[in-house]
């Protein structure tokens, strides 16, 4: 993991993504660098059944900025998956505003959400979500696939990604051919490939072993080190103490946003 | 995502299920089968027909008693009168009166036996004058025809058809034996060459002799000059029509009539005869390619249905491909272009099946089956847009599967 360390492995470090990409439709300027790449205004998301109406955030206020590594904690039913639903582009808040790396998510159509989860969110779930007919590299080229990017570069950008995460000698392999947390070290090299502002990791070691744990975790503790952003959400503290921050969620409600030593456990 | 990659996914995504893939275009591979056979078939009897009808001469005008053109109860009925006679043949071939017919062959016909010392066997007996090979265009495989001294003689000889010999006499090789017919002992002067048979009649099958002497001595009766049919050759096919004109303008006159309309004879062309019989043969084309429309919407339901299966088992896929950004229309077009594929393969496989039943079903049937390739491109490519028509209802339900619900299915 040590060769991993350091700005030098970061070939791509400190430019925004969109700035070299081509910009999604709805994507406008620049983050700022000290300018918050998440913003969440008095956002309120509300589920309809029927008659029935449930409040699953109400009303948050939430800032993250460039280079933080932040845990969102808190209990099932407490909002956080709600949350990380909004915070993904994967939902469109009720009420509030949203603005993610400057730019407002509120009203824009299905076609401009893809654009934006493209180019500004690194995907982490908890189940992989690796496709089993493919390849490592053809796995973490996915997010590539949908820009304008040539299938020379796609490949080359991947390849530079998986040897990032450790698994240059496993590029060829399907997920089926490799061990849980080297599943999800592919699906971080996915999640790295494009460049985003943010990698947004859904309970990613919830499905591991303490080893892969560790190992994962110790690859989050790289990637923050080279200055990327991440928020992380997850129920177990132990996994949320690494994180510099941990923001409880309750109720649909931030119950508390406190600073941690971000020593590794 | 580029076209190349499009289509191989959607292959990669095809092939994986191969069996399932190919159940699923078999019934647009049957119906392109059949849409080829049934175009090819429809073609190839219309082509037989042709050949047949040009088989009976060239540039050919056919007289027959009676009017077929009456609308309001067929006068006499249609070739049962005993309106045409000799003369009227005789008129037709002047040159003055008829100036572009250039051959007349009264026939006069009865199915009589034919008998030998050993056997006998009915057949088409045909009374008819010197003319009659060049106007039916026929010619003679042994001996030769009769001429007009026969024909003024009353002379009793007779040309056979070669089925007619072979069964009188085991063979073809006739000539010099003799035959009684109706009392009367013919000599046989002639076998006739095979023509195989018309949509009516076997052309191989009958025995012609001198209108006189049919007249005459073997069918005799109360309508001795009277003939069943008077067949005509046009000088050439440009000058069809003024003969038929010519023609018509003759017996007119001759049978005292003024109104073309109640004519007591009326007169077709081959032209009439062949459209008589492919609009049979078009009303089977109708509703065969009826038939083979069915199965191609079986097939197109089929696509749809595993296509909806297709994006039921991948829902997780869709819903992942959506949060890595995946737009709503990449989706479409993955699923619009697997659906494409199945389309196509049915209509390729369909069409090389049609292609070699066309080969093999002609020596089953005994009929022609024309494979046109702009029917093969044609239907290949009806397959195609059955794949797409029927692939867009899907493509769209799976573009509209929201991210968050698709990664959490199971």
């Amino acid at each position: 993991m040590a060769d991993l360390a350091g700005p030098t492995t970061a070939p791509t470090l400190g430019a925004p993504a969109h700035a070299r990409e081509g910009e999604p439709r709805a994507a406008g300027r620049a983050a700022d660098e000290r300018g918050p790449v998440i913003e969440l205004h008095a956002a309120g998301k509300t589920y309809r059944t029927g008659t029935v109406e449930f409040e699953a955030l109400r009303g948050v206020d939430l800032a993250i900025h460039q280079g933080e590594y932040v845990a969102i904690m808190g209990p099932s039913g407490s909002g956080k998956s709600t949350l990380m639903n909004i915070l993904g582009c994967l939902d469109v808040l009720t009420t509030g505003q949203y603005r993610l790396a400057g730019d407002d998510v509120g009203d824009l159509d299905e076609e401009d959400l893809a654009a934006i989860r493209n180019h500004q969110i690194g995907f982490v779930f908890q189940q992989f979500h690796l496709l089993p007919s493919l390849s490592a590299w053809r796995n973490v080229e996915l997010p590539l696939t949908y820009r304008r990017v040539a299938p020379d570069e796609r490949r080359a950008r991947a390849t530079a990604a998986l040897e990032r995460v450790g698994l240059g000698d496993r590029l060829a392999n399907r997920p089926g051919e490799l061990s849980g947390g080297q599943q999800q070290r592919v699906a971080v090299a996915r999640a790295l490939v494009g460049e985003p502002a943010m990698i947004l990791a859904d309970e990613p070691t919830g499905n591991l072993d303490s080893a892969s744990t560790e190992d994962v975790l110790g690859l989050f503790d790289d990637l923050h080190a080279q200055g990327r952003t991440i928020v992380l959400i997850t129920h177990e503290l132990e996994v949320a103490e690494r994180a510099r921050r941990i923001v409880r969620v309750r109720d649909g409600l931030i119950q508390s946003d406190t600073l941690t030593s971000g020593v590794a456990a | 995502m580029t076209w190349r990659e499009t289509l191989l996914t959607g292959w990669t995504a095809v092939r994986s299920h191969a069996m399932r893939s190919l159940l699923t275009i078999l019934g647009i591979l049957i119906g392109i089968a059949a849409v080829i056979l049934t175009i090819g078939l429809g073609l190839g009897t219309q082509k037989d027909v042709s050949e047949q009808i040009s088989a009976l001469g060239s540039n050919l005008l056919i007289v027959t008693p009676g009017s077929s053109t009456d609308s309001e109860g067929m006068r006499g009925g249609f070739g049962s009168g005993a309106t045409l006679t000799r003369s009227d043949a005789e008129a037709l071939a002047s040159d003055v009166n008829a100036p572009d017919v250039a051959g007349v062959a009264p026939e006069k016909m009865s199915s009589l036996s034919v008998e030998t010392s050993e056997t006998n066997w009915t057949t088409q007996v045909i009374g008819t004058t010197e003319d009659w090979t060049d106007v039916r265009a026929r010619e003679l495989a042994l001996g030769e025809f009769f001429t007009a001294e026969d024909e003024a003689d009353q002379a009793a000889v007779v040309v056979l058809g070669a089925e007619t010999a072979t069964e009188l006499f085991g063979s073809p090789d006739a000539v010099g034996r003799s035959v009684t017919i109706e009392g009367t002992v013919f000599s046989v002067v002639g076998v006739l060459a095979e023509a195989g048979a018309d949509s009516s009649s076997d052309l191989d099958d009958m025995a012609v002799i001198p209108l006189s002497t049919a007249a005459n001595q073997v069918m005799g009766g109360t309508t001795r000059s009277s003939v069943s049919t008077i067949y005509l050759k046009a000088a050439s096919e440009d000058v069809l029509s003024a003969a038929y004109q010519e023609a018509e303008a003759v017996l007119l006159n001759l049978h005292g009539i003024t109104d073309a309309d109640s004519a007591d004879f009326s007169i077709n062309s081959q032209d009439a005869l062949v459209s008589t019989a492919t609009s049979v043969y078009r009303t089977l084309t109708v509703l065969l390619t009826g038939i083979a429309a069915l199965s191609l919407l079986v097939g197109g339901i089929g696509v749809m249905n595993i296509m909806l299966v297709s994006v039921t088992e991948r829902t997780r896929e869709i819903g992942l491909r959506k949060a890595l950004g995946a737009p709503p229309w990449a989706i479409r077009r993955q699923f619009l272009v697997e659906a494409s594929i199945l389309g196509l393969a049915g209509g390729v496989i369909g069409a090389a099946l049609g292609i070699v039943a066309a080969k093999v079903l002609p020596g089953v049937l005994g009929t022609s089956i024309v494979v046109l390739p702009a029917a093969v491109v044609g239907s290949i490519a009806i397959a195609l847009v059955i794949g797409v028509v029927f692939g867009v209802y899907p493509a769209v339900r799976a573009a509209r599967l929201a991210p968050i619900d698709a990664l959490r299915s199971e």
